[in-house]
Parts: structure tokens; C-alpha cells; sequence
């Protein structure tokens, strides 16, 4: 086997959070707390998770393609969670150790 | 001779002692399956004690679904082998895609540690089948994501299909149709929120979780 060159790294920030119809009380915790606070412009709060995945690939799109796998194998619970998947940026080696 | 229960152990579950004293009041055999064996010939059922299986991490039951003991155990339950999930083993059950639905956080984010009185739905199952269709009995939750929630869809199916084994006669966690147990198509596998291994004893405050572990024996 050829070792694959061309390879980059991409660092993609994935967020899980409850469907719509799923009860967030957390966030709805949170919403009433911020308007005790006297922040009452804030209208929803949504609590998830936020997950930084560093992928080694060959485009944007195939580390994209690849985070879009990783969500459905593991880190979202279809019947509970939705994901959105960002591209953040291309990595340098010096810069991914300090992601 | 009896047959020998498995008592599935992950890192982090903390209830298979209780499950094993169980099996041993009645007079039964267990062994004590660890998460990292995949030769299960030995058992003739198997129960997914609760806890906290790897830390709860990302969502419980999500890691412990791909420890190496889960693809047997997924082999098993399709061969019509008794599987039972209690309350951190139900949601194992379900993120392994054995039982349909998940279970979500309880309704206004609370820990519960209580008695629950259940209604027995259907007796029609591998773990209620030593139960009396609409009797009550009495189990303990010690939950904090016990809330049943799926697609309306599945709801449907449960209810067709007769796969709600029990419900809360007093709802406490907000689980959808009072929801705390249900089984698959082939009735094999059965998971379930309430503790039956916290109520074998009168010192306990209840004998009835005697009658869920008989049918595995």
C-alpha cells in the first residue's frame, strides 16, 4: 500500500442538540434564569454538546462526508438529536496541537 | 438443574450484585458476563445490570453499545435468547437498536430515587411472564434519563404489537403513555426503567421484583 499523500487536516465543530420536539429543560432552565437577570430580549435557549474533531483528509468536503458518518455511528441519537456539522478551517501541524 | 443467568458488566455498572442476589434468593445460577467476553454458550439468558456503563460519556448506553460483549449479545437476542435491560441496560438496549425509542432526560431535569407502583400491561414477554396481566406491582426508579420518548409511529407499533409490558400508575418522569417497560417484536427482549433486583425483600419495602427474575430461572 502507497502511503496517501496530499493529506490535510480539518478541524470541524460539530454541535448535537435536541430535536425540536424533544423537551430541553435545560435550556429552558437557563432561558428563565437569563430573564430573572433581566435579559428578557433572549427568546430560546438551547443546551448540546459541542464536539472539535480534527480528520485527517483529502478534501473539505470528504472530512465533511466523514463527520457526517462519525454523527450517525455515534455522537447523535437520532430519536433525541439533530447535528450541524461546521467547517472551521484547514489546520497547519503547528496549529493542531493546540486545538 | 436451573439455568444460569449472565449479568452483563460494564465499567461503571453498579447493580449486578443485586441482580445476582436475586437470582441466588430464588435458588438460581449467575455468572457475571464482563463486557470485554464474547463467548456467551454458557448462559441461558442474560440481564444488563444498571449503573453507569463507561460513564454515562456522550449518552448512556452510546459507548457501551460497542463494547466487544454487544455483538454476541446482539447474536444472542436474535437467536430468541432472553435479554433483559434494567433501567441503565434498557437504555444500552436501546442504543444498540434491540429495543425501539430512547430515553430522555426526566421531565423538569430531576434525579428520581423512589418507589413506583407499575401496572402490568401484558404478561406476554420473557420477564413478565410469571406476572398477572393488570395486577400493580411495586419496583424502585433510580433514574435521571428514564423518560420514554419515540416517534409517533413506533408508538403506534408498541401499542399494536403489545410491547408495552408496564406502565406508571403515577407518572414520574414524564415518560410518553406512563411508559416504564416494553419488549421487542419477538418478546425476548425486555427493557425496562424500575430496579425488580431493589425489591426482593420485605427489609426492602417490596417482594414483587422476585416474580421478574423467576421467569429467567
Amino acid at each position: 500500500m502507497t502511503e496517501v499523500l496530499n493529506q490535510n487536516t480539518y478541524e470541524l465543530l460539530v454541535e448535537v442538540r435536541h430535536r425540536e420536539k424533544i423537551a430541553d429543560p435545560e435550556g429552558s432552565t437557563i432561558n428563565k434564569a437569563l430573564h430573572a437577570l433581566g435579559f428578557n430580549s433572549v427568546e430560546k435557549v438551547s443546551v448540546g454538546k459541542a464536539i472539535r474533531l480534527l480528520i485527517k483528509s483529502e478534501s473539505e468536503q470528504a472530512a465533511v462526508s466523514q463527520a457526517e458518518d462519525i454523527c450517525k455511528r455515534l455522537l447523535a441519537n437520532p430519536v433525541l438529536e439533530n447535528y450541524f456539522i461546521t467547517l472551521i478551517k484547514q489546520k497547519t501541524p503547528e496549529e493542531i496541537s493546540s486545538v | 438443574m436451573s439455568k444460569t443467568v449472565g449479568i452483563v458488566v460494564f465499567p461503571g455498572t453498579n447493580c449486578e450484585y443485586d441482580v445476582a442476589e436475586s437470582i441466588e434468593t430464588l435458588g438460581g445460577n449467575y455468572k457475571f458476563i464482563f463486557h470485554l467476553e464474547t463467548n456467551l454458550n454458557s448462559v441461558d439468558s442474560l440481564v444488563i445490570a444498571g449503573g453507569f456503563a463507561h460513564g454515562d460519556y456522550l449518552r448512556p448506553g452510546a459507548i457501551a453499545r460497542f463494547s466487544p460483549v454487544m455483538e454476541s449479545l446482539i447474536k444472542f437476542a436474535n437467536e430468541g435468547g432472553p435479554v433483559v435491560g434494567i433501567c441503565n441496560g434498557f437504555q444500552v438496549l436501546t442504543e444498540a437498536g434491540l429495543l425501539p425509542g430512547a430515553l430522555q432526560k426526566n421531565a423538569n431535569l430531576t434525579f428520581l430515587c423512589q418507589p413506583v407502583v407499575l401496572k402490568v400491561e401484558t404478561t406476554n414477554s420473557s420477564f413478565t411472564n410469571k406476572l398477572t396481566v393488570n395486577s400493580k406491582v411495586k419496583l424502585f426508579i433510580n433514574h435521571f434519563s428514564g423518560n420514554y420518548t419515540c416517534e409517533q409511529e413506533v408508538l403506534t407499533d408498541l401499542k399494536e404489537n403489545d410491547q408495552i409490558l408496564l406502565t406508571y400508575v403515577d407518572n414520574p418522569n414524564g415518560s410518553t403513555e406512563n411508559i416504564a417497560a416494553i419488549c421487542n417484536t419477538k418478546r425476548n427482549v425486555v427493557g425496562l426503567m424500575p430496579h425488580p433486583e431493589r425489591a426482593i425483600s420485605e427489609l426492602l419495602g417490596s417482594t414483587d421484583g422476585l416474580y421478574f427474575f423467576k421467569s429467567l430461572i
